[in-house]
């Protein structure tokens, strides 16, 4: 009934716009206004006009209280050193164009409005002026210069060589988490491949090589604040991509192509919690390239400790072939029989290959 | 002097058989298998509005996912059977759609429904053509989009769903089944249906490209052709030259996909297994792709900027200012366009260092843009403005494009971009500038001649209407994503309330989805106009605008060959309005300087 009822609604109300629709061509033959040329009518470019400028005004007071009103959502809390350089760099930028934005709208609707048709009226014919062309080419030339030089130099200090001492994370994407792996005491990482991976061995690491012996794989990243850390980023699937939206941080993760970002957060998870008033404040890493159903769930929690903190929190962490001792045995046994089964895995992939 | 040979000869030919051959067409050689330009244009306009309704309509599913992500949606049932599960929408299914959305938009409406519609129709009528250069490979190119979409479509009604790996289609995720279901058949579905599409395109622009270089008519220097027609033909020649490199890349994804090659893939283990794969770059593949996607993006824009000069000049009554800029400014967006796709690949783990050059060449081409945008201005100052529903979007064209344009010059900044990379700031900034700006040209184009296509005019008082509700709730919906994008909120993103960062906009989610919804129902005044006006519109005369192009000597409806005698001769550029000492403010291009002598400017005084 009550489908019957909408329906019944929805019909009668097409009916009355339909009837309106034809009373106005009515009395605007009536009137002898479809007599005039389109767009000279007196009623119908006047309200036009004052709407256009009734837009502008309200438009852009609506526009400002929901900016303001927004202003402290759209600033994410901000952790990280070159976030400071981006976020200036950004709201200059939008200074600048905030005020181009503001001119050229208001021309625009003020303009539209002012010189509606008048019967009496003539337009000005005016087809150049070199001088004026030139000069507004120039402005935005100059003012492009200097926001490339800017932006440019930026750029290039976040994306420089880490410096040596860099505390070294691997962080790899894959459908549909983030999986994180820790160099250990000896600083640096273990060897891995794609065909090494199982249900145990997730990040495909090479446990025969002795520097992947104390590499560890923990449940969250842990940074220590105000040193440098550099994330090495890599995909096992499709590509994903890191973004750290308080670090101001992103870079894609693509199978086959191992990636790099690093940064220095400025801020503990505990200073930033007490600084938003949330006392469950968590820095959240997030990915941010399409890559399948589970694209907008791989959430994974970021924790800046204080340097005394981290290193508390590194001493507790136990490699993982400690954990998983059966996987190591399987390396050790199994050493002389890798090839063997790598080439058994090639196979396979082969068969999966030719049934597409 | 050959291709004037040519010409001459076509119009004998073609005076010939208005008398002879002209009854003898049948139906299907008139309306479905037309070689006529005109009808042609009106197949990719239908076409066009068919494939916007839909895209709309998979925008307004998508947005009801995100503005109520609690909710369930058990009444969509009925349409979308299985990807409602338990009143939940299927998470690939909403991949699904916003892919669908963005490849529709982009390809079927903005690319072939709109060059498609207004190069074909205002091409030969205002270079004063009987008709395009070959007009088989015309029709040869709707048809081709025609079995294009029919296939696109199709794979919207799979098992598996159509492709849903983006817009854009990055491999792997669109080259590996497994990865998502939609990468599957309807990405199969996808690539052919493209690939035709390409085919289409470049059948059209070759047309495009022939038709303005050989057929104008006598006195129709380059430097006196409408800015429409600068716009199509540097448009075609983008076209010409990147749609090619999408057809590679979509035929190497599908040598990938079905051939077992790596050109896209490496190392990877995928559903249980390593697959074999190794020393292919997936990075390849946007390169390949965004070398097109970038020029594609001023294809879509180049010829609404086109329409919008045009209309604007006319309606203003005002000469556009600084043609010979615009010409330029069309010219330095066209080179530039090919330069700049990396912009999109910033935080690919491209070299750095690339990123720089990318960078300062893409803050270039906001120069060429601001030019444009000033002089429209400059048109509109001391005019007469008539405010016509065509003219009403050309200013709201220009509004937008304003608005849309200058995020651009934030995201072509790699150190801001890489903040705001693939977060709806980008969103924003791209629907504005490109999505919504190009279909306001669209909707100038259809209201301004309307007329000429249909010998009927539009509802001007609909047309206001529509204006209003469209020209608000673009602003409304887009405006917000920036300030969302700002805090980072990813795209493509099913549900965001799982993060602490991104759950603090529900409201405004909501508020955005109110506003595109209303924004979709306002589009169904504009079909009732079209549709309406087609059959019961007010008779339209020969030139209701009082415009000077030459499209408007023709007859009220044109017929084949579109001018009954002689094409006419053009004498002038075709914006002389309001010329001080004329007795009209317009004087049409075919009116010879001793015709006007009261008029002419002292340079002109030579060609009385």
């Amino acid at each position: 009934m009550i489908t019957i009822a909408i329906g019944l609604s929805i019909l009668l109300l097409l009916v009355i716009l339909f009837l309106l629709f034809r009373i106005g061509t009515l009395t605007s033959i009536f009137r002898g206004s479809s007599e005039r040329a389109a767009g000279t009518t007196k009623i119908s470019n006047r309200v036009n006009g004052t709407l256009l400028l009734l837009f502008l005004v309200v438009g852009g007071a609506a526009f400002a209280w929901s900016f303001a009103d927004a202003w402290d959502d759209m600033n994410q809390p901000l952790g990280s050193l070159h976030g400071e350089w981006t976020d200036n760099l950004f709201w200059t930028t939008m200074v600048i164009i905030g005020i181009v934005f503001v001119i050229t709208q208001v021309l625009l609707f003020f303009y539209s409005y002012k010189y509606q048709h008048k019967d009496d009226k003539r337009a000005y014919y005016y087809p150049h002026n070199n001088k004026l062309e030139i000069i507004w080419t120039m402005i935005p030339a100059v003012v492009m210069a200097v926001l490339v030089f800017g932006g440019w130099k930026t750029w290039t200090k976040i994306t420089s060589a880490a410096p040596e001492d860099a505390v070294v994370i691997e962080v790899m994407g894959k459908q549909f988490n983030w999986m994180v792996r820790y160099p250990g005491a000896d600083g640096k990482l273990g060897v891995a491949k794609h065909t090494l991976i199982d249900a145990t061995n997730e990040m495909g690491v090479d446990f025969s090589d002795p520097q992947a012996q104390d590499d560890f794989m923990p449940r969250e990243i842990h940074v220590p604040k105000g040193k440098p850390v550099l994330l090495k980023i890599r995909s096992r699937d499709v590509i994903h991509s890191v973004f750290m939206p308080h670090f101001r941080l992103k870079m894609d993760a693509v199978p086959g192509m191992p990636t790099k970002f690093w940064f220095v957060p400025t801020k503990t998870t505990n200073e930033m919690a007490n600084e938003t008033g949330n006392p469950d404040f968590k820095y959240e890493l997030a990915c941010t390239e399409i890559c399948g159903r589970g694209h907008f769930a791989m959430r994974f929690i970021v924790v800046v400790d204080e340097p005394e903190e981290y290193e508390a929190w590194l001493a507790e962490q136990t490699p993982f072939v400690e954990q998983n001792p059966q996987v190591l045995a399987k390396f050790q046994t199994e050493s002389s029989e890798v090839l063997v089964a790598d080439a058994h895995s090639g196979e396979k992939a082969e068969e999966v290959k030719t049934e597409l | 002097m050959s291709s004037t040979d040519i010409s001459i000869n076509r119009d004998v030919h073609h005076a010939h058989e208005e008398h002879d051959h002209h009854h003898d067409q049948n139906f299907f050689e008139k309306y479905v298998f037309s070689l006529d330009h005109k009808v042609i244009a009106k197949q990719f306009l239908f076409m066009g509005i068919f494939w916007a309704f839909v895209g709309g309509f998979l925008s307004v599913l998508f947005r009801l996912q995100l503005g109520w992500p609690e909710a369930t949606f058990s009444f969509l049932e009925p349409i979308l059977g299985g990807w409602v599960e338990n009143g939940k929408l299927n998470p690939e299914f909403y991949l699904a759609l916003v892919t669908m959305h963005g490849t529709i938009m982009v390809f079927f409406v903005l690319t072939a429904g709109l060059s498609g519609t207004f190069s074909n129709f205002l091409i030969p009528l205002q270079v004063g053509a009987r008709d395009m250069a070959s007009g088989f490979m015309n029709m040869l190119s709707f048809w081709i989009f025609f079995i294009s979409s029919v296939i696109m479509f199709f794979s919207l009604f799979l098992e598996t769903g159509p492709a849903a790996g983006g817009w854009t289609v990055y491999p792997p995720l669109s080259a590996l089944p497994e990865a998502i279901q939609g990468s599957g058949d309807g990405m199969t579905m996808w690539l052919i249906s493209m690939a035709l599409f390409i085919v289409s395109q470049l059948l059209g622009g070759v047309n495009y490209i022939s038709t303005v270089i050989n057929l104008r008519t006598k006195g129709m220097s380059m430097t006196k052709l409408p800015l429409t027609i600068w716009a199509f033909l540097l448009t075609a020649i983008l076209g010409l030259l990147a749609f090619p490199v999408l057809f590679s890349a979509a035929l190497l994804l599908i040598f990938d996909r079905s051939f077992g090659t790596s050109f896209f893939l490496s190392d990877i283990y995928i559903a249980g297994q390593a697959l074999t794969n190794t020393g292919g770059s997936a990075i390849l593949f946007q390169h390949l792709f965004w070398f097109l996607g970038h020029p594609e993006v001023y294809i879509v824009i180049m010829p609404a900027m086109g329409l919008v000069s045009e209309v604007i000049a006319t309606n203003s009554r005002k000469p556009i200012f600084g043609y010979r800029a615009m010409i330029g400014s069309l010219f330095g967006i066209s080179v530039l366009s090919f330069v700049v796709w990396a912009h999109h690949m910033f935080v690919t783990g491209m070299n750095p260092f690339l990123g720089s050059v990318f960078m300062f060449l893409t803050l270039i081409i906001a120069v060429p843009s601001a030019v444009k945008v000033f002089n429209w201005l400059a048109t509109l100052w001391r005019g007469n403005i008539r405010f016509t529903a065509a003219m009403m979007f050309a200013i709201g064209f220009v509004s937008l494009f304003i608005s849309g344009g200058l995020t651009g010059i934030i995201l072509g900044n790699s150190a801001l971009d890489i903040q705001l990379h693939d977060t709806y700031f980008v969103v924003a900034h791209f629907h504005l500038v490109m999505g919504a700006a190009a279909f306001f040209g669209m909707f100038c184009g259809v209201y301004h001649w309307f007329p000429k296509m249909f010998g009927r005019m539009m509802d001007e008082k609909l047309g206001f209407v529509h204006f209003w509700f469209t020209f608000i709730s673009v602003y409304l919906v887009f405006m917000p994503m920036h300030y969302i994008g700002i805090a980072g909120f990813p795209r493509r993103y099913y549900n965001w309330t799982g993060f602490e960062a991104f759950n603090i906009f529900t409201d405004m989610n909501t508020f955005i989805s109110i506003a595109a919804i209303l924004g979709f129902t306002a589009q169904f005044i504009f079909l009732f106009n079209f549709i309406y006006s087609i059959f019961r519109g007010r008779r339209a005369t020969e030139n209701p605008w009082h415009s000077n192009t030459l499209e408007w000597t023709t007859p009220v409806l044109p017929g084949h060959g579109n001018w009954p005698g002689e094409i006419p001769t053009v004498y002038r550029w075709p914006y002389d309005y309001s010329k001080p000492g004329s007795a009209e403010d317009y004087i049409p291009q075919t009116v010879p300087f001793s015709q006007t002598q009261s008029s002419n400017l002292p340079n002109e005084k030579d060609f009385e």
